[in-house]
């Protein structure tokens, strides 16, 4: 799970995908995910670091974080190499 | 540096919904760091709003239709450059381009004018009809097509195509059938417009990313910048587009302009298909309307054109800034009638 490379993120939460020329703007929390993305975080790292940060309980922080990770695949923003 | 005046004639300057390259190229010549640029305008129309741009356009005047032939277009050209002494020429439109390739030799020797042109069998390589046979010669992917010249050959093409398929006009106009029944009414509808044959071209579904590109003639490629549309008017026209970061693309570019040893300007149309692979669906002669984008991210084409057109040897670009965008915008020029009135009746503004 990895993001795709070039992808350029501001600290607003603006991204862009240089190699389709979309663009998009996520929340503080998708902000953090994509940080811990960047960072080579496994799942299991990403939900503990949510739920530390936002109290939220590990079903919510996983059931979110999935979501989002679906919302980058469709948006050709993340790969699935483990 | 000090630079070095020239005077450039330049065509295309209408700038409507469906814009011609003329006004992008004279602003890509204005910003020049080797040329002060002069601009003689060549119009057709009274109307194209290039003419009464008098910060863009030094000089104007009007040239007859294409379908004048060639003789009415050198007398013309001959009168022209005997008030202007014209360096370089750069025809913009696809309908006119025959012509100056025709005149292209004539225009050098006896008038001085140099310009940058493909070639006549490198113009007539690329057209619609013949796509998908240009595509390999030059080793790049064509959507199968075929030409048809009767609605009765539909029915038939069952064997070769499936549907969804693309039903093309020789010159313009393209509209995707999803049945039989759909390609025949597309059929006549494009061929009432623009006659015959009708392109029946395999649908592809993915995304549409644009080249505009450079060749040297001999087999290089001098520049190319990336371009995905991000606003579409109701013709297919890009209103905002931005560069984009793809090595593969600017690789299958270099490619085509490189195999056909393309000289000039052109635009290259590409559709990305969902599986990543890139289709060549059309292939413009001519520097496209968002050329000055190129010129945003760091690729003066047109002036590199010049360059080439006066015989001097240009290094090819290496680079652009990707994620640039264009954001074109429409803006209504007042004029006065004099203006109009000498345009019109002179021929010259």
């Amino acid at each position: 799970m990895q993001l795709n490379k070039n992808i350029a993120i501001s600290d607003s939460g603006f991204i862009f995908n240089p190699s389709t020329g979309d663009s998009f703007s996520t929340n503080p929390v998708g902000l953090e995910i994509i940080r811990l993305l960047r960072e080579n975080k496994k799942k299991d790292a990403i939900i503990k670091e949510l739920t530390g940060r936002f109290s939220i309980d590990d079903s919510t922080a996983e059931k979110d974080l999935s979501d989002f990770l679906l919302v980058l695949r469709n948006y050709q923003l993340l790969n699935d190499h483990e | 540096m000090s630079k070095r005046k020239i005077t450039v004639a330049v065509t295309g300057l209408n700038n409507i919904d469906s814009p011609g390259p003329g006004v992008p190229v004279i602003r890509a010549l204005k910003e020049s760091l080797l040329f002060d640029v002069r601009i003689v305008g060549l119009s057709y129309e009274s109307l194209e709003p290039g003419l009464y741009m008098h910060d863009l356009v030094d000089k104007s005047y009007q040239v007859p239709l294409p379908s004048a032939g060639i003789s009415s277009l050198l007398e013309r050209l001959h009168y022209i450059n005997e008030k202007e002494e014209i360096d370089v020429i750069i025809p913009n439109f696809d309908a006119e381009l025959h012509n100056f390739i025709k005149l292209e030799k004539q225009l050098r020797s006896d008038f001085g004018i140099a310009s940058f042109l493909p070639t006549s069998e490198q113009f007539e390589s690329r057209h619609k009809s013949v796509l998908y046979e240009f595509g390999e010669a030059n080793d790049v992917k064509v959507p199968f097509s075929k030409m048809i010249f009767s609605a009765s050959e539909i029915e038939g093409l069952k064997k070769e195509f499936t549907y969804p398929l693309v039903i093309k006009g020789k010159y313009y106009d393209a509209s995707v059938a999803a049945t039989p029944e759909q390609a025949v009414n597309y059929f006549h509808k494009i061929s009432a417009k623009w006659g015959l044959p009708i392109i029946v071209q395999q649908f592809v579904s993915g995304n549409e990313v644009n080249v505009t590109a450079l060749g040297d003639g001999k087999g290089n490629c001098i520049g190319a910048v990336p371009m995905r549309k991000l606003y579409i008017t109701d013709k297919g026209k890009a209103w905002a587009g931005i560069s984009l970061d793809d090595e593969k693309l600017i690789e299958i570019s270099n490619r085509v302009i490189g195999n056909s040893k393309w000289r000039g300007g052109c635009e290259l149309e590409f559709i990305k298909s969902n599986e990543g692979e890139y289709y060549l669906l059309e292939m413009n002669p001519r520097f496209p309307a968002w050329v000055y984008l190129a010129v945003g991210c760091g690729q003066n084409h047109p002036e590199a054109l010049v360059q080439m057109a006066l015989g001097e040897k240009v290094v090819p670009f290496t680079d652009y800034e990707r994620g640039k965008l264009f954001i074109r915008y429409s803006f209504d020029q007042i004029v006065n009638l004099s203006e109009f009135e000498k345009i019109s009746t002179l021929g010259e503004l």
